[in-house]
């Protein structure tokens, strides 16, 4: 046993067994760890997003445009065509555009003028729902419906049987949610026999849930025992 | 036999129960088998055809939340891919994950330092840090990983460096290997990239949302999937390592046999109940 000299691992530590004493009854303990944790969450994730998104993507390339200066390393920046010109790279004035956008965003905390918040909204969700869908069209829709037609013999007994288990299970669950006509005869056959895929499914999801959700807690104990008390 | 004391049975039983089993094997290993299954020898396969050299776009979408299934998972493929002098080109779409994927990538190139392997920052790899912006990075990577990230994570213009002149876009890569652990991750490298691009790629998920990529794997657009700790251990078991995840895996495997029987006798109990005690 080699119990860590690390302040921040000491840190770490009593604050894991903090939350875990949530577990026998809620306690002040818990709520201290349950606080710092929203508190220091939020200051990071704040701080984090101007360093990492706001710097990099909007201030530094504005600054770099408009005195010749790169910020990062101090260095001079040649500029050819005038800050608007496309063909300088990140460093283009345009971003001006995004940036104003981006305090719009803001406007909804002052009353009048609220509605100026819905423009940066409606390029967001504009560009959001084209990248999506056209994902989604070429990932899922097309290369999805290619793979599930799949050949019911295909000569080796176990494949044959597993495709025609997959074939069996694709449609009787799609059946299940037609609810054009009452599930009764051989429709309502089917649609059972989908609920018993769909249930199979859902019990594989329970598992893996609970299975990522135990890694969690392994992963914390390890840190206690390993990285804590230094126990190989 | 009188089952009513089950269900008035104080929960913080079944807790120390569960904390018992999962911590007493980390003591006492038991040595359960970790056998791999399909899809992570399909993971390991994909990267060990790949010729040496290599050139890999490695993705790892995660933050500390998810460290005891990605870590493991990102190491052993690292040191896969390593091992076979590929050039990795890292990136992070997380914005609390680029200083835990820098932590994992320089602990692994530490390893092949002590081995007496020098692997030189900007030649053999890259960490190009994050980058806001989710799907939208994925499509601007598709017009040069340069234009897409200026900067790599020490703020060093990535044009600058060698590795960057060789992987310029992913016309120029050979496989993308995604560890991911949610949004932006698997699902949309395989709709933005995988499918636009047809680049081939393996991916490692969490466990909660492994059952989600299986029809990727199935239709060919993933060719390879490590789910969750699990699928970490039976890739370290395929390369002869004995990682955090193999260590982990006795206590995962009893506190799920620990979850079955609780679902039984819960089920019982409510059996077992006179019909006007039901809810």
């Amino acid at each position: 046993m080699n119990v860590s000299h690390d302040l921040g691992i000491w840190v770490a530590a009593l604050l894991t067994l903090f939350v875990f004493s949530f577990l026998y009854k809620d306690n002040p303990l818990y709520k201290f760890a349950e606080h710092l944790f929203v508190g220091v969450s939020a200051g990071y994730y704040i701080v984090l997003n101007f360093w990492t998104v706001v710097m990099p993507n909007l201030i530094d390339p504005l600054v770099r445009t408009f005195t010749g200066v790169d910020p990062v390393t101090h260095a001079k920046v040649v500029q050819v065509g005038g800050p608007f010109a496309g063909s300088i790279g990140d460093y283009r004035a345009w971003f001006l555009i995004p940036g104003i956008l981006g305090v719009l965003l803001f406007v909804r905390l002052i009353g009048r003028g609220e509605w100026l918040s819905r423009w940066p909204l409606a390029v967001i969700i504009g560009v959001y729902a084209g990248l999506k869908t056209t994902g989604f069209a070429h990932g899922d829709l097309v290369a999805q419906v290619q793979a599930s037609l799949q050949p019911l013999w295909t000569g080796d007994l176990w494949t044959s049987f597993n495709a025609i288990v997959f074939t069996v299970g694709l449609v009787t669950s799609l059946l299940f949610f037609f609810y054009s006509r009452e599930h009764k005869g051989a429709l309502g056959v089917a649609a059972r026999t989908g609920i018993v895929f769909l249930m199979v499914s859902f019990g594989a999801g329970y598992g893996y849930t609970v299975m990522s959700r135990l890694s969690l807690l392994i992963g914390r104990f390890q840190f206690l025992i390993e990285d804590w008390l230094g126990i190989k | 036999m009188n089952l009513s004391a089950l269900e008035k049975l104080d929960r913080r039983w079944l807790f120390l129960l569960m904390g018992l089993l999962t911590l007493i094997p980390m003591f006492f290993p038991l040595g359960l088998a970790v056998k791999p299954t399909a899809p992570v020898i399909a993971f390991h396969d994909t990267i060990a055809k790949l010729p040496n050299g290599a050139r890999i776009l490695f993705a790892a979408d995660f933050d500390p939340g998810s460290r005891p299934e990605m870590v493991p998972m990102m190491k052993t493929a690292l040191r896969q891919l390593f091992d076979k002098r590929c050039r990795v080109v890292v990136t992070c779409l997380w914005q609390g994950g680029s200083g835990i994927v820098d932590e994992t990538l320089e602990a692994v190139v530490a390893e092949y330092r002590a081995k007496g392997v020098e692997l030189v920052y900007g030649r053999d790899y890259v960490d190009l840090g994050f980058k806001a912006g989710n799907e939208a990075v994925m499509v601007l990577m598709g017009a040069g990983f340069v234009s897409a990230f200026p900067q790599d994570q020490r703020a060093n213009a990535t044009a600058s460096l060698p590795i960057m002149r060789e992987i310029r876009d992913y016309s120029t890569v050979d496989l993308l290997v995604n560890i991911g652990a949610g949004y932006p991750g698997t699902k949309e490298w395989v709709q933005q990239v995988n499918s636009r691009f047809h680049l081939p790629m393996v991916a490692g998920c969490t466990a909660v949302s492994t059952p989600e990529f299986y029809p990727y794997l199935q239709s060919g657009q993933l060719k390879g999937l490590l789910g969750g700790m699990a699928g970490a251990a039976e890739y370290e078991r395929l390369r002869n390592e004995k990682g955090s995840a193999t260590r982990g895996m006795d206590a995962q495997s009893l506190a799920h046999v620990f979850v079955a029987l609780c679902i039984v006798a819960g089920n019982v109990v409510h059996r077992a109940k006179p019909k006007g005690g039901r809810a």
